[in-house]
Parts: C-alpha cells; structure tokens; sequence
C-alpha cells in the first residue's frame, strides 16, 4: 500500500473520530428520550465560540477552552430542558421538531449578531502543530479530538451500563412512568442526560475549533454528518456513534481521494442507505 | 353658518395639499433593491456588501465636496432628480437561489423598487436577475464573474465586473511572464467548488488555456461548504502540479488553507481566483498560513487624499474591515447605476435602461481600476480589468502585475506559513 493511501486513511480515522464526537451528545438525547435535537449543530458552534473567546479573551489554550465550554454548554443543556424540551416533549412529535430548530436559529442567530458573521479562526499551532510519523502527518489538534472521542465514548459507555445513576438514566428512558413508582424522578434524570450530552458536546466544539474555522452557520457545515453518524451507529448507542462515525470518515477520504470529492457524499449516502435497507436499527441499535 | 360650508372645500383641500406634498415627498427618494447573502455561509461576504453600499449611499445622499469631481459626490442627492435621495432596500438571500429569486420579487412588487443590484453568488444572480428581466426592471451586478450570465440575451442585466474570460487572460499572460523569468508554470491544477461560479470559472480557464494549446493538467472538483478536504490536497500532492488556481468561496478556503499545513503541502504557486481569498475574514484566518498567494484585484487604495483613499477610510469605519476587491466591485456597481438614474432623470425602468446602455464612464470617474464602464449589446463591461495581487509580509496584498500597475516584483516560490 502506498503511504499516501495510508495518509487518507489515518486522515479518514482522524476524521471519522470527530463526526464521533460530534454525534455522542446527539446520540445520547436520542436514545434516552426520543428528542431529535436540531439544535445540535448550533451546540456545537457555541462550543467553538466560547474555545475562541477564551482564547482571544484569556489567552488559554484548548486546555482551558475545552472544560469551560463543557461547563457552558452543560448549564445551556439544563436551561434548555427545563424551558423548552419538558414541555415540547408532552405535545405532538412535529412540536420537538420545530421546537429544536427555532432554538437552532435563536442561537445561531444570536451569535451572528454578537459576534458578527465573519470567519473566525484558532491559530493551527495551539496543539502541537503536525508530526511526522514513517512519513504520516498527523495534526495533534486532530489526535487529541480523537483520543477525546474514545474517551468520551468509553466514559458515556460505562456511566450508562456501569453505575447507579445510568442505570436510573435508562430505567427513565425506559419507562419513565414505571421508574417514577421506583422512586427515579424522571425531571431530574431528563435533566441530568441533557446536560451530559450538551457537555460533550461544547467539548467536541471546542476541540473541532482548534482546526476548523468558526463562523456562525458552521452548525449546519457538520450537522448533517451528525444525524448520519447516529442513524448509523444505532440510535441511542454511544458506541455505535463512534465506529459509524470512524466508518463514515474512512469510506469519505478514500472515495474522495480514489474517485473525487464531488461523489464521496454520494458513497457515503448510497451505503448508508443501503446498510439501513438490511439493519434499519444501524450497526448497534437495538431492534 | 357660512364657516360650516367652508369647512367641507377647506378640508379637501388640505387633503389634496397633502397628498400633492406626499408625491413630492415620495419623488424626493429613488428606492432600489440590494439582494445579497445576509445570513448563511457567505454572510461574511453579504454583509461586507452592505457596508459598501451604505458607504456609497453616504456618498451620493450628503454633501462630499473633498470628493473634487468624482461622480454624484458634490452635492447632496441626484442632481438629475432635483436632489433627490437614493435609499436602499436591502433583502437576504440566505445563500439559496430559490430565496433570492423570491427576495428580487418581492423588492420589485412589494418594495416598487426601480431597480436591482446584487447577488454575490453567480447562481443567485442567474435567478434574480431572471425575476427583473421578467419584470423590466434594470439589474446591475458588480461581481459575479459567470460568463453565462451575460450569455442569455437579457436586455436589463448590466455587469460592470471583469469576467472569467478577462481574467483568464491576464493568468495566461502573468503565467507567460513568470515562466520567461525562470519559474515552471506547464503544469497547472484547478481546484473548484460545484456552484455556478466555480464550474463556469473553471470551464472558462480550461478552454482559454486548451486554445492557447497549454491545457489544465489536473481539475480537482469538490462540494462547496465542505466538512474535509483532505483528500483533495493529498490528490494535489500526488500529482506535484507547478501551479494550483484555487476558485473557492470563503469557508473552502480558509478549511483548504488549514489543511495544506497540516498535511505540509505547497505548490510552487498559488493562484486565487479572488472570492474567498478577497475576503478580509480570509486573511485573518489564514493570512498567515498563505502568505505569497497571488490573487486578481481590481481595487487598489491609491495615494492618500485620492476618492479611493477616502472611501477606503469611509469603509473601515463603517464595516471594521479593510476594503476588498469584492466590496469595491459591488460598490463600484453600485455607483455606475446611481450614475445612470442621475443621467436619466427619472425613476422609470425603461429610462434607466436608457442610461445604463449609453453608460460612458472614464477611469478617474471610477473608484476602482477599470479602464472604464461602457456596456456591450449583452450587458458586459467591455473596458473591465483587473491586476494580479499577492499576500506579502502579513496581511496585505500588493500589486504585482503588469508591470505598469505593479507595487512590488512577484515573490516566488510559495511560501505559506
């Protein structure tokens, strides 16, 4: 094998690693309440944003940015559950739908007027820079996202099957009627997933920002990729979530390098569709 | 008992006064309809617009006597309309030539406006401007390069920017220039995006280069707003072409800039074929990491004191931004169409039409580095022209070719970081 094939796949892995981080906090709503959060994307770019201003503000690096935007985006996730998805929740699916999106553009917008709508960028040197591996560049920005994604998926993989408080999380996902006569109460759990996914997510933001570029629409840029990489993985699997997401990056570069960019989204999306034709619950949902 | 009999003509004629003294008012204001992308992925680009073209209405609407005889500035308003006032309807397109379609109705049968500029993006211009042809309203666009805009016998669309045709040219003759001073430039690569302006770019290069009997060598073609471009830099650097033209809008190219880093590659030269690379978000970006790409412009600031300079000066206080070539294209388009509902002097389509094809504007009249604006059969600039630029010593670009417009020699090879 060439090394520059070897190059397109460690860039595929390295990839696919970020769409995973990018989906966990997607996949975990999804499968613990049946909440299709449009407003993904736009958690994300928040996340991004606040990396920039700690940056630009405080001078810190990715090691200060990324806890900070958790903590920001894991507060916007509580606001956000009980003032908005508690109550659309009781109303009609399409009520969630519309309801998420319009705080999509609420925030998108938001940012677009506070921060204006030019193209922002973290310097690429914040994280290390590139090195060389046996002629493979790697970007540390990149690594350090995708060793972040394995062990946010580890961590959100052992809190939901090994600890108390997942198990409470899923016995409400489960049954949230059933779980309340346990003595769960299901706000506190909705709550409590709300904010652990809007974590993750602000930390996926921050750590994408060090090598992409940050601008108010750039929700709807990755978003897309998201809703894949969940339908994919099996909706409500955190694991799931990383190998479609390793999956979706690998198949990405190596058909945008063996056959052109402009029909690598046409790949990704004909065999997906097609996956889903044989396993419609993705790769590790369950039936 | 007589009053009460006055009081039915008194009132009516206060009525009629103020209906005749609204009439006046509304003759007082041209409106015209600015369709630009306002919010979406280009709205960095959208909103520089504007800010020109609020700098340019500053100009037209007040009183600019240190403008000496630059164009509409002297006096307050047009004075071909009594001193009347220009406003500007300013619409969204979203970065969706379905909304900008719909956005250039509404502005000509909700908002009555005269006429129309914008729409950055070479596709969304192709549907606007369809609207205003329908419609008989003038359509002046400054910026969208697409040669098939002015290829499809409209007879209310005017463009004064240079096109992929001109430019094409004035690559082929630098090309020609660099190589006679010992840089290699036989094997060139486009990169360009799928949208309208990027496929009509590069078509429009391959075919002048074909002609010229020095084909591309390589098109690497990608889906605009991309996510990765890993792929296609390493295809790049299979391949080792001598030079790279970039068509890309901004967030492409600033994603395209990051990744050559990171994957450590650099032509020997970088060609941008203006668009992203213009932008003033772009060089913030990624100045630094592109230092010694070449661009095409046709603005230049010019000496200090000079209408340039000032309007210069106007924008960055307006915008917080240094001018672009993009921004003084569509400000300079902007211009060219007051000029003609002055010369008109009348807010009918059909008239400004009038003016507009016997448009005659000489370069110290213009703002930007034209040979002039005079308009052909098709609607085209015959007398636009543009200058290759480079990004040298930080964040400014200079003019580097021909050599009668050059600030400072071409520096090769690329540089980047």
């Amino acid at each position: 094998m060439s090394i520059v094939l070897v190059q397109v796949i460690v860039g595929g892995l390295l990839l696919g690693a970020v769409y995973a981080l990018f989906s966990s906090g997607l996949t975990l709503v999804w499968g613990m309440m049946n909440v299709v959060n449009f407003a993904h994307g736009d958690f994300v770019m928040l996340g991004m944003y606040v990396a920039y201003v700690v940056y630009t503000l405080l001078g810190g690096g990715p090691l200060l940015g990324a806890p900070l935007a958790t903590l920001v985006l894991a507060t916007l996730g509580i606001v956000v559950y009980f003032g908005l998805i508690r109550d659309v929740m009781k109303g009609p699916m399409l009520a969630q739908i519309l309801g998420t999106f319009g705080l999509a553009l609420l925030l998108r917008y938001s940012v677009f007027w506070w921060f204006g709508a030019n193209f922002l960028s973290l310097p690429g040197d914040l994280v290390g820079g590139t090195f060389d591996v046996f002629g493979i560049r790697i970007e540390a920005s990149r690594l350090l996202a995708g060793i972040v994604a394995l062990l946010v998926t580890f961590g959100l993989h052992l809190l939901l099957t090994r600890t108390t408080l997942g198990s409470r999380m899923l016995a409400v996902a489960e049954d949230s009627t059933a779980a309340q006569l346990m003595g769960i109460r299901p706000d506190s759990m909705q709550a409590i997933a709300w904010a652990i996914a809007a974590g993750a997510t602000g930390l996926a933001g921050a750590l994408i920002a060090t090598f992409f570029y940050v601008v108010p629409t750039v929700g709807e840029t990755l978003g897309i990729v998201a809703f894949v990489t969940v339908s994919l993985g099996g909706f409500g699997s955190v694991p799931g979530a990383l190998i479609a997401g390793l999956l979706i990056g690998v198949i990405e570069s190596l058909s945008g390098y063996l056959i052109g960019a402009v029909y690598k989204d046409m790949v990704v999306y004909a065999l997906f569709l097609g996956f889903l034709w044989f396993r419609p619950q993705g790769l590790m949902g369950k039936t | 008992m007589r009053l009460s009999k006055l009081v039915g003509p008194l009132a009516a004629a206060a009525i009629a006064m103020g209906l005749a003294s609204g009439a006046m008012a509304q003759q007082k204001t041209v409106k015209i309809g600015a369709v630009f992308p306002l919010s979406g992925n280009a709205a960095s680009a959208g909103v520089h617009a504007k800010a020109a073209i609020e700098v340019a209405l500053d100009i037209i609407n007040n009183a600019h006597p240190e403008f000496g005889n630059f164009p509409l500035a002297k006096n307050a308003g047009l004075a071909g309309l009594g001193g009347a006032k220009v406003e500007v309807v300013f619409a969204d397109n979203q970065g969706s030539p379905a909304t900008g379609q719909n956005q250039a109705l509404r502005l000509i049968t909700e908002e009555k406006v005269v006429a129309l500029t914008g729409a950055y993006q070479s596709g969304i211009t192709l549907t606007a401007s369809a609207i205003a042809e329908k419609y008989g309203i003038p359509f002046v666009n400054g910026e969208s390069v697409a040669s098939n805009l002015t290829e499809r016998g409209f007879k209310w669309f005017f463009r004064t920017t240079p096109i992929a045709t001109d430019f094409a040219q004035v690559y082929y003759d630098f090309f020609t220039e660099m190589k006679a001073s010992g840089a290699k430039t036989d094997n060139i690569a486009v990169v360009h995006d799928t949208t309208e302006y990027g496929v009509s770019v590069a078509n429009t290069l391959a075919a002048t280069f074909k002609e010229k009997g020095h084909p591309i060598a390589q098109d690497v073609a990608y889906t605009t707003n991309a996510t990765d471009v890993q792929s296609q830099v390493l295809q790049l650097k299979d391949k080792k072409p001598d030079v790279v033209i970039m068509i890309s809008y901004t967030s492409d190219a600033i994603l395209f800039a990051k990744t050559m880093q990171a994957l450590d590659y650099k032509p020997p030269m970088l060609l941008a074929d203006d668009s992203g690379y213009s932008d003033p978000s772009f060089i913030k970006a990624a100045g630094k990491i592109s230092q010694g790409v070449f661009n095409r412009s046709s603005w230049s600031v010019g000496p200090a004191g000079s209408p340039t300079a000032i309007i210069a000066k106007l924008y960055k206080e307006k915008s917080g931004d240094e001018m672009d070539d993009t921004a003084a294209r569509q400000m300079q388009a902007f211009f060219v169409l007051a000029d003609a509902i002055d010369r008109a002097g009348s807010t009918e389509p059909a008239k400004i039409q009038a003016a507009l094809k016997a448009t005659d504007l000489k370069p110290e009249q213009l703002m930007i580095g034209y040979k002039g604006v005079k308009f052909d059969d098709k609607g085209q600039n015959i007398l636009a022209s543009g200058l290759i630029i480079q990004l040298q010593d930080g964040e400014n670009y200079v003019a580097v070719f021909p050599k009668a417009n050059a600030e400072k020699p071409p520096v090769m090879p690329y540089k980047g970081w």
